[in-house]
């Protein structure tokens, strides 16, 4: 399940124009970052995979299906959309019904979807949360069951946007998990963050955007190593890769790994 | 002098069997810019909440010890009397929008319409907010149509206008891109040096350390730890509980283990981290 974007123009109908010109692929199974400044497009971006947002000209293509003629609903077979802010998501009384929406929708019998909400409850560690309701829960596991609920869809596509944000270090943790999980299942992952740590440390390929634009496309040590660039998107490098480059490392490092490797040397 | 004086305080929400702060004491000088970290549960927000009044005005529950600010006690005075020395800044600036307004200069401008302050001041005063977060470009656009970070400079700025004594501030960067936050904390620490004294909830260990005279570590509810950044953000206290961690001091550990890092000290900042690497 392939995805292609091809000269995407999108403009708002209020005359903002958030996309300028997007052509890009990802492969299935690719675990992917958007990086960029606030108002770059990537939020507007991501929502052209799951047709929430129509291109104004170009095209999007979702394995051989083009977004213009596919509704929500249906490409919501193939894409699976986790949204920011989780309040904006959640609506049922528990988390068990609140998990079992998605794949209940789809069309799954009573026993697939059972066994879909069991095995996204225990990905995000809520097994034993699924007779809450997720507004008595914390923002940080109201996060979790909004994962949940779309890993339940069991999409080939998963999409993230800004999983980490107010999030404390051990449920950061948590989501990495869960997206490293994805990942040996064979899952495309794309991710928005602002969490540049967190993107050097889970992600093999970096896109960072600026201005509606596509600035960089590649392997995260090549992306996340152009310091100028990303400035002018409003990111700063990783804190190991910037700590690499003042230290003279030949290479750019991203992770402890690579760094003790490097310093070893 | 303590601007900000808790003696004691232990606070319970209502409908809760646990306190979210317990035994808090916490002395803060006028001036002063002051981080509190912890992991999310913690009582990070309860505390802004706490030192802005909120609580128990707003949230009511049962507090015990006493709270003052600029010689007040919160006990004794009313929530809009309270506003007038002390600001807060919402985690997520979508509970703070008043709704009300159609632009954010309009919405800038609410807290002053509501005391009072005459329109030509009131006009300038929110001119030259604008101008420090650096968001003129957006006066005329409704609040509702910016995004998360946008919105967040918005909420800051609504703060700063009002010219609080403190200026209590929840994560008031979790939106934002790392250029933008830098900017902000910038702007903080300006403040700060202008003489208002700054409390901010944060996980953002790596700017905390550069801007922040003094941190404070939260966890269930007490004090875990307080001193110089540099102090509590390395120290092994931290570790396990959830704590965000710069990853200069999360690898220089590491690297001690291997006898990579020979300093008695860990890093927090890239110059620190830099000196003891090189």
């Amino acid at each position: 399940m392939r995805i292609e974007i091809s000269n995407l123009q999108f403009t708002y109908p209020t005359g903002v124009t958030a996309l300028n010109g997007i052509s890009l692929t990802i492969d299935l199974g690719e675990q992917v970052a958007i990086v960029g400044q606030n108002g770059a497009g990537k939020t507007t971006l991501v929502k052209h995979l799951n047709g929430l947002l129509g291109p104004t000209s170009g095209y999007v293509r979702i394995g051989d299906w083009d977004t213009k003629n596919q509704s929500v609903a249906k490409l919501a077979r193939r894409v699976g959309y986790v949204f920011q802010n989780p309040d904006e998501q959640l609506f049922s009384k528990n988390v068990g019904t609140e998990v079992a929406f998605g794949p209940r929708n789809l069309g799954y019998t009573g026993e697939q979807v059972q066994s879909l909400v069991n095995d996204a409850l225990a990905m995000t560690e809520l097994s034993d949360k699924t007779k809450t309701n997720p507004y008595d829960l914390s923002a940080t596991w109201r996060k979790m069951v909004a994962l949940a609920s779309v890993i339940a869809m069991d999409t080939d596509i998963v999409i993230f946007d800004e999983p980490t944000t107010g999030q404390d270090a051990a449920n950061i943790t948590r989501i990495a998990n869960v997206i490293k999980v994805l990942r040996e299942r064979g899952k495309t992952v794309i991710t928005i963050t602002h969490d540049i740590d967190f993107c050097a440390e889970n992600f093999e390929r970096v896109i960072a955007m600026g201005q509606g634009k596509i600035l960089l496309d590649g392997k995260a040590n090549e992306v996340l190593g152009q310091e100028e660039v990303l400035a002018t998107t409003y990111v700063d490098p990783p804190q190991l890769t910037r700590l690499g480059k003042r230290l003279g490392f030949a290479n750019t490092v991203r992770n402890q790994e690579e760094f003790l490797a490097a310093l070893r040397k | 002098m303590a601007i900000v004086d808790l003696t004691n305080v232990t606070y319970k929400y209502p409908l809760t069997d646990s306190p979210a702060l317990q035994n808090i004491n916490l002395q803060v000088n006028e001036g002063e810019f002051v981080a509190v970290i912890g992991p999310n549960g913690a009582g990070k927000s309860t505390l802004c909440y706490t030192i802005a009044g909120f609580v128990p005005h707003f949230f009511k529950g049962e507090i015990t010890g006493t709270v003052e600010v600029a010689g007040n006690e919160s006990s004794k005075s009313s929530l809009h009397e309270w506003v007038l020395n002390v600001g807060l800044a919402f985690q997520n600036p979508f509970n703070q929008i008043s709704g009300a307004k159609y632009t954010v200069f309009e919405e800038i401008a609410f807290g002053l319409e509501n005391t009072g302050v005459p329109h030509e001041e009131m006009k300038s005063r929110v001119e030259n907010a604008l101008k420090l977060t650096g968001i003129s470009d957006l006066a005329d656009r409704s609040p509702y149509s910016l995004s998360g970070g946008q919105q967040q400079r918005v909420a800051l700025t609504s703060i700063l206008v009002m010219q609080p004594k403190v200026l209590v501030l929840d994560e008031p960067t979790s939106q934002m891109d790392p250029i933008g936050t830098r900017e902000v904390f910038g702007v903080i620490r300006t403040m700060a040096e202008k003489g208002m004294t700054v409390i901010l909830a944060e996980h953002k260990v790596e700017w905390i350390a550069e801007f922040a005279d003094r941190v404070i570590a939260l966890h269930d509810g007490k004090i875990l730890l307080e001193g110089k950044p540099q102090e509590v953000l390395t120290s092994d206290l931290l570790l396990d509980k959830g704590f965000g961690i710069s990853r200069y001091t999360s690898t220089a550990r590491e690297a001690r283990k291997q006898g990579l890092w020979k300093k008695d000290k860990l890093p927090v900042t890239l110059d620190e981290a830099v000196e003891g690497f090189s």
